[in-house]
């Protein structure tokens, strides 16, 4: 595996990469985004008892999930950057923490638009809301300590280290919330549990879920693609690079 | 060390051939033992979170109201907010002096372990903040009518919570301390790291509170605290490197 890994450690490499990635990830997402989110908005059941108003779930639950899921693959950039010092792993990092952050928002948001009409308030402190804004705040740390060094590499290596400290602290963060709400109120805890679904309920919601993850892909692959060429802007292929555009 | 053993008349430079002999607890001992002097020759650095500590509690009462139920309700709430508030002030001196008079990086270049240098100048640090705040805390827990039972729960999660919270916010500022304006930047931070020790510890004053055993939530935060004792030096140790550079 490490010798197939290997060549993507030169920048020049896995530009070409994304070059290649890139349109596989954007049509596939465009194809299951939209067959996704039409089936789900207009076509799924209503729910029996939430109405239609359950299917901001279908934005909610990819959101948030992935809201975790970019903090890990974050998380193993860093380590990898940190342990066997590729310095491109920095630059994932980077190009995946904004994403990251925006999907913690967007969970946050359509999280409480959501609850406004079930549980009649728009914010509650419940575990899973308080653990998710600690996330945000957490990717909010990132992205300030990215942008706080001057030197990109500097900058790589210290969100790096924070990231892994944060790795460690959320598993400790989410229970510690978990407990500390059950403590005081219990009952709204469960309505957030997933509900079982019937089928024609959970298909939309695969398609979606595939969907958006191929977003985050194609957004995470034109970052990544910026991070690379502004941090090698000095390297002759680069700049052979831009002579063809510009011819 | 060439240098030293190429002139070993020099008393001077006999230190240095020396150092490498130094033990474990020689060298722990002696980087607290400078930090300390250094602390008590600055006292207005050990006062002012002091007295930010008992300002910011002084202000709750004022702003909510003096009635002793409210107060007694959320006394270990602010205690506890106002001792994270006074340890972040705090945590900037930790590693700033040294990082600008070159000291630091000598430490780094030293052929003694970061782990033993970095704990022993977060144990400095916790004595000189950590262990007056603990000694504040009854006084100001009279202030705001905590429940009888709860105070000796208050001591006990204190003795166990300010030591996480100066070895997590050593990990904030061995980030931070190449930075020209972190101390904002620090709060953002760390406060996201504290809160599994705010949720514990309070957690623990209200259960002793109702008369209910806490033992718990106390094992809890001696987890917390053993596992950022062995954990965090490390990540202190590989951010400051960074940081020197």
């Amino acid at each position: 595996m490490w010798k197939w890994l290997h060549p993507y450690a030169n920048p020049e490499v896995s530009y070409h990469l994304t070059n290649k990635l890139l349109p596989w990830f954007s049509y596939l997402a465009a194809i299951f985004l939209s067959i996704g989110l039409v089936w789900a908005l207009l076509f799924a059941p209503a729910d029996y008892q939430q109405g239609d108003s359950f299917r901001i779930f279908y934005v909610h639950v990819p959101a948030a999930s992935l809201s975790m899921g970019i903090y890990v693959s974050m998380a193993i950039a860093a380590f990898s950057s940190l342990v066997w010092q590729v310095r491109l792993a920095d630059a994932s990092a980077a190009a995946m923490a904004p994403v990251g952050a925006a999907f913690t928002a967007i969970a946050l948001i359509t999280g409480s638009a959501w609850g406004k009409p079930m549980w009649g308030t728009w914010w509650i402190w419940d575990a899973r809301l308080t653990s998710e804004l600690i996330l945000l705040f957490l990717y909010l740390g990132v992205i300030a300590l990215h942008s706080a060094f001057e030197d990109k590499n500097l900058a790589g290596k210290a969100a790096g280290i924070l990231t892994l400290v944060g790795v460690i602290n959320i598993p400790i963060i989410k229970y510690s919330v978990e407990w500390w709400n059950t403590l005081h109120q219990g009952s709204t805890v469960s309505k957030l549990g997933k509900p079982s679904m019937s089928l024609d309920m959970l298909w939309p919601f695969i398609f979606c879920f595939i969907g958006f993850s191929l977003l985050v892909g194609v957004i995470i692959c034109l970052r990544f693609r910026n991070e690379i060429l502004a941090r090698n802007s000095i390297r002759p292929w680069v700049r052979e690079l831009v002579e063809q555009k510009t011819q | 060390m060439t240098l030293a053993t190429s002139t070993p008349n020099n008393k001077d430079n006999n230190l240095l051939p020396m150092s490498k002999q130094l033990s474990y607890r020689r060298a722990f001992s002696l980087v607290l033992k400078r930090d300390l002097t250094i602390a008590l020759r600055h006292r207005d650095d050990i006062i002012n979170p002091l007295l930010f500590f008992v300002i910011v509690i002084t202000l709750f009462p004022l702003g909510i109201g003096p009635e002793a139920n409210t107060l007694s309700r959320i006394a270990p709430g602010i205690i506890w907010v106002a001792a994270l508030l006074a340890t972040l002030l705090s945590l900037d001196r930790l590693f700033k002096a040294d990082f600008t008079d070159g000291s630091l990086e000598q430490m780094l270049l030293s052929p003694h372990p970061i782990f033993i240098l970095v704990l022993a100048k977060i144990t400095a640090h916790w004595l000189i903040t950590g262990l007056p705040l603990i000694l504040m805390a009854p006084l100001l827990a009279v202030l705001l009518h905590l429940d009888e039972n709860s105070y000796g729960a208050l001591i006990i999660t204190l003795f166990l919570g300010t030591p996480v919270l100066s070895l997590l916010g050593a990990i904030g500022v061995a980030l931070t301390v190449g930075i020209k304006k972190g101390g904002v930047l620090l709060s953002l931070l760390v406060l996201p790291l504290y809160i599994p020790v705010l949720i514990f510890a309070t957690s623990a004053i209200d259960t002793a509170a109702l008369g209910l055993p806490y033992s718990g939530q106390l094992a809890i935060i001696a987890a917390l605290f053993f596992g950022s004792l062995t954990l965090a030096p490390f990540a202190v140790g590989a951010a400051l490197k960074v940081s020197t550079n």
